[in-house]
């Protein structure tokens, strides 16, 4: 496997003077290509913060930032997007869709604004992911009518349209129930197997720890397993 | 841009209430607009039709020759021919000016007249008046004189008189009775009654009097020629332009009705200031308006925002889905609006048709275009800010909302 991405040195300060918050302390980590890594550790040891940055929602306030060869520190603002749009997914903890939109045109929202519009190609790619994730009776439904369960398993297919190399999940079982947050795992897994998406997921629970094939525990803004 | 646009509409469609108050918000400024756009220039169409009507557009008078003057070999006035009482200036090549104006664009009607001053003499009432002579047929050619006919006929012959309604009275005249009219110069005729008109003009009407142009010759003793060519434009506002071709074209120093009427103007402009700035109040209402629900519509659709912008979306994408939103809204409530004003002045009568004691709105003059474009440029101006604030939108604060 080679290296997907790698972070160095990160250091992430909020505030200023005195209320000034050190989140991150000179983090570093490489991805491999392919890895399914749970990211561990207690709430405030910056694990969100680290996700935040390697989606590259955030700039971190020092430190390198490299993936697929490209660094993402340096990059402007519309560089940043378009990598995002095509290289990052997200999955998070409350799902997160349009609640206007249903099911497929939450699916389908990352290539149709890529795009400037809905193409047929992009409505079946969208249509097979929805299938994939057992999702076929709804694909049309008004997304605010999911039940919790499937609103992630929409969130995950969003995720993986555009088929990117790496997907960020922030704790994505988080607010389902024991049954629906195995299916989502079991959906991601078998993605990651099959298609050799790189999956980095912040999660508290072990079991869910126990379903990835490497652990990275954080703690006080450090790598620390 | 499509997508954004799916986007926009979608936003707007989810809360069909909020928008549809916010379309009628809208449509309410433009009826206003439109309603003031064809109250104003109502108003001032029937002001002037009222008052410049009945009036000539533009006059062509004959110029008095200067009074001869005797000057020494020293350079000394010695003596000076006294003005005479008796206008004897004319424009004596008329008829060959008549069908050169008459051929000018713009112009309705040309009405070669003799003009001057005279008495009306029945038994012992006299009566000081203004007479008019016209050439049979051109009679309402400027001043609609049949339309203002309470006896008798306004067609003008040989003989024959109109004269006003209080003039009549004063001379206890009815029609076919004779009357002595005789012209400053001292030329009498007996003339018959043919005609009374009362224009509500209360001069006009008790001192004017219109005769055949060849009853006025022979009154003024003015062989050929006239004292007057008065002229009626289809568009009176092109009066201006139209006096200066008409000049340039004859030579003759032909005078807008507006060179007269420099007051009348003023109140017409003050008119259309009022109106601009009522209209202006309307547009910025519809701007508050479009702003204060985008920005709302923006800071409840933060999440939402963060998500699109995490997912890959840009700014100028975010800021073409809320201008959108703006323009559509402007767009729908601009053509609601137009068509609500439309329909609200159907029912008033038209410009041709206005009376007394009604509101002279006219409907041709309900700015519609104007009204829908300027709306819709303004809710696109309203929408910017909104636009710039969602655009700015924090993805990792909005989506931990």
């Amino acid at each position: 496997m080679s290296a997907l991405l790698e972070v160095r040195d990160l250091v992430k300060t909020f505030g200023v003077g005195d209320a000034a918050t050190r989140v991150l302390r000179g983090l570093s980590l490489t991805l491999e290509a392919g890895e399914m890594a749970a990211l561990l550790g207690p709430s405030g040891s910056g694990k969100s913060t680290l996700l935040t940055i390697l989606g590259t929602l955030m700039k971190p306030s020092s430190g390198g930032y490299t993936m697929l060869g490209q660094d993402l520190i340096a990059a402007q603002d519309s560089e940043l997007t378009a990598f995002r749009n095509l290289h990052i997914g997200f999955v998070f903890q409350f799902h997160n869709l349009l609640p206007d939109f249903t099911a497929l045109e939450n699916v389908i929202f990352p290539t149709a604004v890529r795009e400037g519009r809905e193409t047929p190609s992009a409505r079946a790619r969208g249509r097979d992911l929805l299938v994939r994730m057992g999702l076929e009776e709804r694909i049309n439904f008004p997304s605010v009518k999911l039940s919790g369960g499937q609103k992630q398993r929409v969130a995950v297919a969003r995720a993986l349209m555009n088929g990117p190399e790496l997907v960020l999940a922030d704790e994505p079982t988080g607010n389902l129930d024991r049954v629906s947050a195995m299916q989502v795992m079991d959906l991601i897994a078998q993605i990651n197997r099959e298609e050799g998406t790189t999956f980095l997921i912040s999660t508290h629970d072990e079991k869910i720890a126990d379903l990835c094939r490497r652990r990275i525990v954080v703690g006080d803004g450090l790598v620390t397993g | 841009m499509l997508y954004a646009l799916k986007i926009a509409t979608r936003y707007l469609t989810a809360s069909k209430a909020q928008t549809a108050l916010l379309v009628l918000g809208v449509a309410v400024g433009v009826f206003i607009f439109i309603f003031m756009s064809a109250l104003i220039g109502g108003l001032a169409e029937f002001i002037l039709a009222r008052t410049v009507g009945d009036l000539s557009h533009i006059t062509i008078e004959a110029e008095a020759v200067d009074p001869a003057i005797l000057i020494s070999p020293e350079g000394h006035v010695l003596a000076v021919v006294e003005k005479a009482r008796v206008r004897t200036a004319s424009l004596a090549d008329a008829e060959t000016f008549v069908p050169l104006i008459a051929g000018v664009a713009g112009v309705n009607a040309v009405s070669p007249q003799i003009t001057g001053a005279g008495f009306m003499t029945r038994g012992a009432q006299v009566s000081q008046v203004g007479v008019t002579g016209v050439e049979p047929g051109l009679e309402s050619a400027i001043l609609d004189l049949d339309g203002y006919m309470v006896q008798g006929t306004a067609r003008l012959g040989a003989g024959l008189v109109v004269l006003g309604q209080k003039l009549a009275d004063d001379l206890a005249l009815r029609l076919g009775q004779t009357v002595r009219l005789q012209s400053s110069g001292g030329v009498a005729s007996v003339l018959t009654l043919s005609g009374i008109y009362a224009t509500g003009n209360g001069r006009m009407d008790e001192s004017s009097v219109f005769v055949s142009l060849s009853t006025a010759r022979t009154l003024f003793a003015l062989p050929q020629g006239v004292t007057r060519i008065e002229i009626k434009l289809r568009d009176l506002n092109a009066a201006d332009t139209t006096a200066l071709r008409i000049r340039a074209l004859t030579g003759l120093d032909a005078v807008p009705w507006t060179d007269g009427a420099a007051q009348l103007m003023e109140a017409l402009d003050a008119q259309a200031q009022t109106g601009y700035f009522l209209k202006t109040f309307a547009l910025i209402t519809i701007v508050i308006g479009v702003a204060s629900a985008l920005l709302l519509s923006t800071y409840r659709r933060r999440p939402e925002i963060g998500i699109m912008r995490a997912m890959g979306a840009g700014r100028g994408f975010v800021i073409f889905v809320f201008v959108t939103q703006g323009a559509l809204i402007g767009l729908m409530g601009g053509l609601s609006g137009a068509a609500l004003g439309y329909s609200a002045l159907l029912p008033f009568p038209t410009r041709d048709a206005f009376r007394a004691g009604t509101l002279p709105l006219d409907i041709t003059q309900g700015s519609y275009g104007l009204a829908i474009a300027l709306t819709v440029i303004g809710a696109i101006a309203a929408s910017i800010l909104p636009a710039r604030a969602a655009a700015r939108v924090d993805p990792v604060t909005a989506i931990g909302q």
